[in-house]
Parts: structure tokens; C-alpha cells; sequence
């Protein structure tokens, strides 16, 4: 258990992606199974007891520490597991059990007997290994890692694809024995059979001026970019499955397209909320992203529906070899006869010249479109972002000059950096209102300045967060402007970022709270740096 | 009978005083004469006429404060020497805190109070181990005065900075240590591990690293980091003042696993609020086990505490059969650094 508390101490104070995936395939590499295993499923987490209610650790801590001590204690520490765990009273000698025996013995002890457990552990145990065991036993495990990056770090580690570990991973179950032994050599992969996987899926890239001079039209289809969220539709007479672009498995999340799915297919499409044909705004996708179960009502407030367009199995047969134009026409005749609910067609879009195409993109004021999608009549089903085959072509960002008004150290490479910024624009009164966040979009050469900036004309301290004289303009890019009721301005951006620095401007000039309420409703295009797990899920295309 | 010491000895603005002795001890603002129990800026202050503390404190305060401030006059007093001053009898013992910390025995009258200064149990390959003394009255700090700390074995610690340094061997690992103790401590202590690479220091540290060296304690190959050009810092120790880990000195260092020696660190939140990607548990001061052992190991009736979490240990120390009294003096541990 030890090792695998050290794991979960270090990716708690690991901050960077690549740091994160260098400690868990450390961890994979020198700990043997079954415990390795047992490690993957809880940041699986699929390690989940019946659980200890806290009221049972508070009587426990009673009984072996001061009453009066504790209160103070906790009252310093402010999480119950870390507080117990640092004045349980020092082991004679630490042998803290290992995690499969705790798995096999929580398994089988009735729950009467779990404090008496609890205690045994804890008397042998060191502080790391304490706070893990009471976080498991209470359910309150969190891993600071997510699957993908565990898959990541075994893909690396061992020296195979993600992708093929992605294809077999719902065929397998903790602690993931044949999957070590295959990584490790000792078997051939285990086959993915009819288990509903996760397909690698085809993504684009954006396209640039150059690009476009130089693509034979001709050769292209094109396709509104449709602004919800990528999924993938796995249904086989194992299992029905929606999966995000990442591999997330969002099936829970949005049972009612699960209900939809009475048919043995792999495919591609778009989430969206729809209301009579009409997709809604973002805003209210995001009410539906990021939860393990959903009302009712919530489920007919945002009613969701799929736009598909394209299809990489059709019953066990695999498409993915077929070109685009293929596929297409087998996804329309599929349709056709299956006629699939809470689904339809993301229609192509006809045209002559990149003229036309031009012209309809910059035309396209609708809330759910983000721009065209280009994509190669000949192109195979290919994972990953292989150039050429498909590109987007969004429009382009809307932007405001906002003013500087505080700004916060940032994370890792950063963290010595004033780069996190809020900014805001001018009321009516003429005072500043914080519109937004961004962390991304400048220059090196901008971060140094605005860093100097900041140091120099702080005004107030609030912790970490710095205030400063409302003296830099920022010309912020954002996709859309939304109306929110949580923020101050009234106006929520997405995805903000900065544009450039706009030294020429004087603060007095930048842009007021009206200028940006005329905003609302328009959407436009995004880089996918600098997100948010929901942003994340966002990605699409 | 013997005087009880708060007849005595008296916490007064400027910190405690001896009244038949006429010093202060530690005085946070500068007096005539001051006893000092070692080298820290909450202990040292400058502008005093009479310094008396142990060599090693007074060629750290010259060192840190510069020749004219760190005390007009300046004695020396050696650990076990005794020396008569007024109407008490004055000697210093070591302290374990920091190289040349000791604490203050006063003995006026058959009764005696020892004032600790800041000090810890551990073991420490930098300074002479604390030397408890009987008494009628221990004055204590409680920096980590609350049961949750309790700091692990320094061994393990160090264990942890080697792994990580195994693990990323190309990424610097940059050490926040205070630069008076705890850094020469972390550098010790990598040295008896048998870490024998150059370790890089912040400018601020060169000083006292250098002093350190020149009053016997080795530190082996150690350089300057504001020189090293980046390609040798790769994979290197850097050891820099806590301030300047997250400040704009850190940038030098590329892609640096950043890690804090403290005894803070034994609290996550703390720890993640600082940044850190690396927590060291590394104290100078005595945790919660050595401050109950010391109470024990002095035989003292009557406990005061100068700073930090007195609640709990005054709770605890009642329940032990001592009395606890919290000083609350102003103006020690103020810089959060020295822990
Ligand atoms: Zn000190
Ligand atoms: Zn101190």
C-alpha cells in the first residue's frame, strides 16, 4: 500500500501532464502485479467499497487520541482522513499492508468489523499510506491522475500504442492481469471481441491560408462545424457505449442517447442540445457535461440529440478502411433503414469554389455553427490527425480591449510568472467590472512585459492575487459572449484569450460592458490550448 | 527558598529579561545587553551594545548583520562555561537548532530557568545535538506545537528527493531552504548519502555556506548557481531561500522539480497552497513528540512558551502534571521561513 500512497502523494503535488505520466510509469514499471493493477483500477476507479461513513473514523480517532487535541487538530488540518491520519498516535514499527490484501480483505469484511480493521492498518502504517487507506475505506479516493494519462504512461512506458490499449481496455477487468502480461511481452494482445471500445478517432486539422491556396477543391466535401461536443456511438450485442473525444465514457451522463442506441454500429457525430430542430447555445450543453447521473427534468430542459457524420463499423463490419465518400453513403442507406431516435444527418454542404464556401462561412450567424469542415472524398478512417485528409475552417475569434485588473502567479513553467490575468471593461458609471480570465494567447515576449508591469504597479495584495493600476489594455479573443447570471458583468466569455497587447491604447479607451452585451449570441472560432475538463470535452473535429 | 523565575526573569516588549542579570534574551529591539541564543533574524536583531552568545552565533550575526551592527561589544561564551553576570550564574548549552544555537541557563539564588531559544531533537550532521537541562522553569518555543506534527525521519526524506531526482534525472531540482541551517543541514545531509555532485547555491546562501565550511562543517563541492550556465544546472541540487523558489531568480533553472525543506510540509494544504511539487518535512524546530520529551527530559514544574501553537501544548502539558504559560512574546517567528 505504501507505494501506491507515495504514487498518489506525488501526482497530488505533480502538476504538469508529462511530469504526471514520468511518475506513473515509474510507478507501473517497479511495482509488480497484482498490485499494479489494483492501482490502474482505482484511477480507473473502479476500486469502490461499501464505505465507511466519517461518523465511524470520528469514533475511532476517540478512542485512541484527546478529544480536545483532535478538535484542534482537525480544526488546523481541515480534511478529516489527513487529520486522523497525522495524529494517530506514531507506529512501534511501520509495516503498512499491502494494497491486494486490502482490496481482498475490505472485500469480504462485514462492516461491522471495519473499524477494528481500520485500526490494525493505521498502528502499522506511516501518514501517506494512512490517508490513502481512509480515503479508500470512506470512498473518498482521488486520484490526481486521469485514465488516459495511466494508459498514456503504460503506452510509453512499454513501448505501444495508446490506441491499442484504448481498443482492448473494456474487455478487461482489474487488476488487468493479461494487459501487463501482454505490455510486458509475455502474451499476445488480447483481443478487443465484441466488447463496445473506443475507436481512435479522425480529427482535422485547422486550415491556414496557405493550405487553402494550394487544396484541390474539387476533391472535398464540406460540412457545417457543428459547436457541441465530438462523440463516439458504440453499440454491439455486448454493450452500448457514448465516449467523448478524449475516451471518456460519458454513457451515464446522457442515458437517453444510450436508450437510442438500438442498433450494432461504431459512430461519429456531434452532441448537441436541440429544441425543435434548433440547437441551443453551448451554455446549454454545459448544463448537461461533467455529471454522473441527471434529473428528469434536467434531461427535458436540454433535451440532446446526435448529428452524425460518419461511421466506422456497420454491425462487425469495419469501414474504417473504405474512403470517405464510402462510408458516407453507407452511413446515409444505414440511416435510412435504421432511422435511429434523437438522431440525424449532418447534411453536406454543396459548392463549386472555395468562394462559395467562403462566403457561407462568414455568412453563418447560427448559435451551433462554429465553421466548416473539409474533408477528403478518398480519406480512410485514420486515427490520430493525419494532415491533408481533413481540415477546419473556422471563423474567425471576436474580441474586446479589456483592461488589466488583477493577476496571478501561474502553474508549473509559469509559476514564477504573473500569468493568469482578469480583465475587465468599463460600466456605465465608468468604473471597471471583471469580464473575464485568461491564461494563454501572449507572447513570451508580452508575458515578460506584462510580468514587469504587474510588479511594479500593484496596488493590493488579496493572497495570491495581485491588483493592479488600470493602466494596460488587452485585446482579448473569445468565441462567444453568453449571459450569466454567476458573473458580476452579467457576461460570460468562452474560451478568452489574449490577442495581443495593446500598448497604443490608453484604458480610458477600451471597450465598455455594452459593447460586449452586443455580443451575446455570436460565436465564433477557438484555439484548444488552455482548457477546462469541460472545455476538454468541448474539443470536436 | 529559592526565588520562583517569574520573580526573575520577566517578558517585557524588547523580549525577556533577567532583572539581576540586567540582559535581555533574543531582544526584538535593540538594548544594552543581549544574550543571544543563535543566529536567526527573529532572534538576532542588530543594534545592541553587548552581545554575549556562543562564537559560532557571533560569526554568523557579523556575517548576517555586517561587523559594526552585530553588537558593539561582542563576547563569546563556550558551551559549559560559566560565567557570573550581576547576581546570576550564566552558562550556554547546545540547543540543536542551528550551528552555534544554544540554549540560556540562568541560575539566581538556588533557583534556575533555561530559555531555549528555538531548538529540536533530531539529529543534525551541522551542529551539536540539545543538551537538556534540569530546572525550575524551561522556556520553550511551539512552532509545531499541534499532534499532526510530527516529523518523519530525515532519512526518508532525502530518500524521496533521490527518487525524484531518478526519476526526472534531466530537470533540476531546486530546493527552498532557509539560509541560515536549514540549507547547510539539506546539503549534509546529501553528502552523507553519499551525493557527492556539485550542488548549486542562490547568491544569498554563498555567505553562510562559506562560513559554515570555515567553522568545521563540510559541505562538499558546492558553486554558484547565478554563474552556472544552464546546461550544467540540468539534473543539478539548487538550493535557493524559499522567496526566491517561486520568485523571478527560479527562471534561470529549466523545467525545475521545485521542493521546499519545511516542517510545513507535513500539511497538504499547505504544501499545495505553496506550489510545491516536492515536499520535504524537514525541520529545524522541535515537532510535537520532542517538545512533550523535552517538558519530560528537564523535569521542569513549570513550562513557558514564547511562540507559536501554545494552545495544545499548554493543554497537553497540564495533563502531564506541568503548568503551562503562554509568553506570547512579539516578534519571533515572524519569518515563516525559519522552520
Ligand atoms: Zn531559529
Ligand atoms: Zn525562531
Amino acid at each position: 500500500m505504501k507505494p501506491f500512497a507515495d504514487l498518489l502523494e506525488r501526482l497530488l503535488y505533480t502538476q504538469g501532464r508529462n511530469a504526471k505520466i514520468v511518475v506513473l510509469a515509474d510507478y507501473f514499471a517497479t511495482r509488480p502485479n497484482p498490485e499494479r493493477g489494483f492501482a490502474l483500477a482505482a484511477i480507473a476507479g473502479k476500486l469502490d467499497f461499501p464505505g465507511a461513513k466519517p461518523a465511524i473514523l470520528r469514533a475511532l480517532v476517540a478512542t485512541r487520541t484527546d478529544p480536545e487535541l483532535f478538535a484542534l487538530s482537525y480544526d488546523y488540518v481541515g480534511d478529516l482522513a489527513e487529520a486522523i491520519a497525522l495524529i494517530w498516535p506514531k507506529a512501534a514499527t511501520e509495516a503498512p499492508p499491502e494494497l491486494p490484501d486490502v482490496v481482498a480483505t475490505l472485500r469480504t469484511t462485514p462492516r461491522d468489523a471495519i473499524p477494528a480493521l481500520i485500526a490494525t492498518w493505521l498502528d502499522t502504517s506511516d501518514v501517506s499510506t494512512r490517508i490513502a487507506l481512509i480515503k479508500l475505506i470512506t470512498g473518498g479516493l482521488r486520484v490526481g491522475a486521469s485514465l488516459r494519462l495511466a494508459k498514456l504512461a503504460l503506452a510509453q512506458r512499454f513501448e505501444v500504442d495508446v490506441d491499442h490499449i484504448e481498443e482492448i481496455w473494456y474487455g478487461l477487468e482489474p487488476p488487468y492481469q493479461p494487459l501487463f502480461d501482454w505490455l510486458e511481452g509475455h502474451i499476445a494482445r488480447p483481443a478487443p471481441g465484441t466488447a463496445p471500445v473506443f475507436r481512435p478517432p479522425m480529427l482535422a486539422h485547422p486550415i491556414g491560408d496557405s493550405d487553402r491556396a494550394g487544396l484541390d477543391w474539387s476533391n472535398y466535401r464540406a460540412e457545417w462545424k457543428w459547436d457541441g461536443i465530438r462523440v463516439q456511438l458504440v453499440a454491439t450485442p455486448s454493450g452500448k457505449r457514448l465516449y467523448s473525444r478524449s475516451a471518456d465514457d460519458i454513457s451515464a451522463t446522457f442515458p437517453e442517447i444510450i436508450a437510442a442506441m438500438d442498433f450494432a454500429a461504431v459512430l461519429d457525430g456531434e452532441l448537441l442540445v436541440i429544441r425543435d430542430g434548433i440547437i441551443a447555445p453551448f451554455a446549454d450543453l454545459q448544463q448537461r457535461l461533467n455529471r454522473k447521473t441527471v434529473t428528469a427534468k434536467r434531461r427535458a430542459d436540454y433535451p440532446v440529440g446526435v448529428r452524425l457524420y460518419d461511421m466506422l463499423f456497420d454491425g462487425a463490419e469495419d469501414l474504417r478502411a473504405l474512403p470517405f465518400d464510402t462510408r458516407r453513403a453507407r452511413l446515409d442507406s444505414w440511416f435510412a433503414t435504421t432511422q435511429p431516435a434523437r438522431m440525424d444527418l449532418s447534411p453536406q454542404i454543396p459548392f463549386h469554389t472555395e468562394a462559395d464556401l467562403a462566403a457561407l462561412r462568414d455568412a453563418a450567424r447560427d448559435e451551433g455553427i462554429e465553421g466548416l469542415m473539409l474533408k477528403s472524398r478518398t480519406s480512410l478512417y485514420l486515427a490520430g490527425r493525419p494532415k491533408g485528409h481533413w481540415w477546419k475552417w473556422k471563423r474567425d475569434p471576436l474580441s474586446l480591449d479589456c483592461v488589466l485588473m488583477y493577476a496571478q502567479r501561474g502553474h508549473g513553467k509559469r509559476s514564477s510568472f504573473y500569468s493568469d490575468y482578469t480583465f475587465g471593461v468599463w460600466t456605465g458609471e465608468g468604473k471597471l467590472v471583471p469580464i473575464g480570465k485568461a491564461y494563454s494567447g501572449y507572447t513570451d515576449a508580452e508575458l515578460l512585459i506584462l510580468d514587469k508591469w504587474i510588479r511594479t504597479h500593484t496596488v493590493a495584495t488579496y493572497g495570491p492575487v495581485r491588483e493592479v493600476e488600470q493602466g494596460i489594455v488587452l485585446e482579448i479573443g473569445f468565441d462567444a459572449a453568453q449571459r450569466s447570471t454567476r458573473h458580476k458583468s452579467g457576461i460570460a466569455l468562452r474560451f478568452p484569450r489574449i490577442l495581443r497587447l495593446r500598448s497604443d491604447k490608453p484604458a480610458a479607451e477600451a471597450d465598455t460592458l455594452a459593447t460586449a452585451a452586443r455580443l451575446i449570441g455570436a460565436e465564433r472560432s477557438s484555439p484548444m490550448d488552455q482548457m477546462s475538463p469541460t472545455d476538454q470535452m468541448k474539443m470536436s473535429q | 527558598m529559592a526565588p520562583h523565575p517569574e520573580t526573575w526573569l520577566q517578558p517585557r516588549p524588547e523580549g525577556l529579561y533577567c532583572i539581576p542579570g540586567g540582559f535581555f534574551i533574543d531582544a526584538t529591539r535593540a538594548v544594552d545587553r543581549a544574550i543571544i541564543t543563535h543566529g536567526h533574524a527573529d532572534h538576532a536583531r542588530s543594534g545592541h551594545q553587548h552581545v554575549l552568545a556562543s562564537a559560532e552565533t557571533l560569526a554568523i550575526m557579523r556575517a548576517r548583520l555586517g561587523e559594526g551592527r552585530a553588537g558593539v561589544t561582542q563576547q563569546a561564551l563556550a558551551p559549559g562555561e560559566m560565567l557570573r553576570i550581576g547576581a546570576v550564574d550564566v552558562s550556554l548549552v547546545p540547543a540543536g537548532h542551528v550551528l552555534g544555537s544554544c540554549q540560556v541557563v540562568m541560575s539566581y539564588q538556588g533557583s534556575r530557568a533555561v530559555v531555549s531559544g528555538d531548538y529540536k531533537r533530531h539529529t543534525d550532521p551541522t551542529c551539536a545535538a540539545f543538551v537538556p537541562v534540569a530546572c525550575d522553569v524551561f522556556v520553550t518555543e511551539a512552532t509545531f506545537g499541534l499532534p499532526v506534527f510530527r516529523h518523519p525521519a530525515t532519512g526518508k526524506e532525502i530518500a524521496k528527493l533521490l527518487h525524484s531526482m531518478a526519476i526526472f534525472p534531466d530537470r533540476p531540482h531546486l530546493i527552498g531552504a532557509y539560509g541560515l541551517g536549514k540549507s547547510q543541514r539539506m546539503i549534509a545531509l546529501l553528502r552523507a548519502v553519499g551525493y557527492d555532485a556539485p550542488i548549486y547555491l542562490h547568491g544569498a546562501l554563498a555567505k553562510l555556506c562559506d562560513l559554515y565550511v570555515e567553522l568545521g562543517v563540510p559541505l562538499g563541492d558546492i558553486r554558484s548557481a547565478t554563474v552556472a550556465d544552464k546546461s550544467s544546472l540540468r539534473g543539478a541540487v539548487v538550493i535557493a531561500p524559499p522567496s526566491a523558489v517561486a520568485d523571478r531568480w527560479a527562471r534561470r533553472l529549466e523545467d525545475p522539480v521545485v521542493a521546499v525543506a519545511s516542517g510545513w510540509m507535513r500539511v497538504r494544504q499547505r504544501a499545495k497552497a505553496s506550489g510545491v511539487e516536492l515536499p520535504l518535512i524537514i525541520s529545524d524546530h522541535a515537532d510535537w513528540d520532542e517538545l512533550l520529551k523535552t517538558a519530560e527530559d528537564v523535569q521542569a514544574p513549570e513550562i513557558w512558551v514564547t511562540h507559536g501553537n501554545e494552545a495544545a501544548l499548554i493543554y497537553q502539558l497540564g495533563k502531564l502534571g506541568r503548568r503551562g504559560r503562554a509568553l506570547s512574546l512579539i516578534g519571533y517567528g515572524e519569518d515563516a521561513d525559519d522552520t
